[in-house]
């Protein structure tokens, strides 16, 4: 089962700079664990006390996972995961 | 430093004049390792505060879709602070996502209004590391 990673340019550090990856995995808790093995490190930017980080938005077909069921958001051959960092800050 | 012309800039500061008191926020999108700004892309503010902005995260992946197909990177990330200085704030640093965007702050503290001075300041967010930057105004590239 392979899965297409869009990672940010912020996360490529653990990457060795690659866009793309491929990651298996049946849930989108199940594909970080599969990330975190090649690419160690990367698990903790995207979950914090087991959910996923409040300034981190992951996608599944284009649908934010906030929306799908959060990491147990299910996964199959051929989805595209998108993680973008927010966009986000403010005067406080 | 950050090099911009003359119609975005005056497009962002009116961004940020409109959205008062509300923060404004949008990009400045510009071709790959360009480094030049030239689509201005003002966004809505999700959080709709005087204090805070977000992209919405259905807008925010619209956005970079769209700079993918294009072949564009957010060369400027822009938003407004609307009662305090043109300084990225402890938020600002922990939140900057992009490395290699030019984080553009706007004051509209004093310039609100038509006739107000507004300030208009860069920085480099790097690793919680701030860096100011000289911002040169062009006519056109």
């Amino acid at each position: 089962m392979a899965i297409e990673v869009r990672v940010p340019t912020i996360l490529r550090t653990y990457t060795s700079g690659e866009k793309n990856v491929s990651a298996a995995g049946e849930s989108v808790s199940a594909l970080i664990e599969d990330l975190e093995v090649n690419h160690a490190g990367i698990k903790d930017r995207l979950v914090e006390g087991g959910q996923p980080r409040r300034f981190v938005n992951i996608y599944v077909n284009d649908e934010d996972i906030r929306f799908s069921g959060g990491l147990e958001t299910p996964l199959s051959d051929g989805d595209v995961v998108v993680i973008l960092p927010a966009v986000a800050g403010g005067s406080r | 430093m950050l090099t911009i012309d003359q119609a975005t800039y005056d497009a962002i500061v009116a961004h940020a004049r409109r959205d008062h008191p509300d923060e404004a926020c949008g990009v400045v999108a510009g071709a790959v390792g360009s480094d030049l700004p030239t689509r201005f892309i003002p966004m809505v503010n999700a959080a709709m505060s005087p204090t805070f902005y977000e992209f919405d995260s259905t807008d925010l992946l619209r956005l970079y879709q769209e700079m993918d197909d294009n072949d564009e990177v957010p060369v400027v990330v822009y938003h407004s602070h609307t009662a305090t200085e043109a300084y990225p704030s402890r938020t600002d640093i922990n939140l900057a996502g992009e490395p290699e965007a030019h984080y553009v702050l706007v004051s509209t503290r004093d310039g609100a209004h038509e006739s107000g001075p507004v300030e208009f300041r860069s920085y480099r967010i790097v690793d919680g590391e701030v860096t100011e930057e000289e911002v040169t105004v062009v006519e056109r590239y």
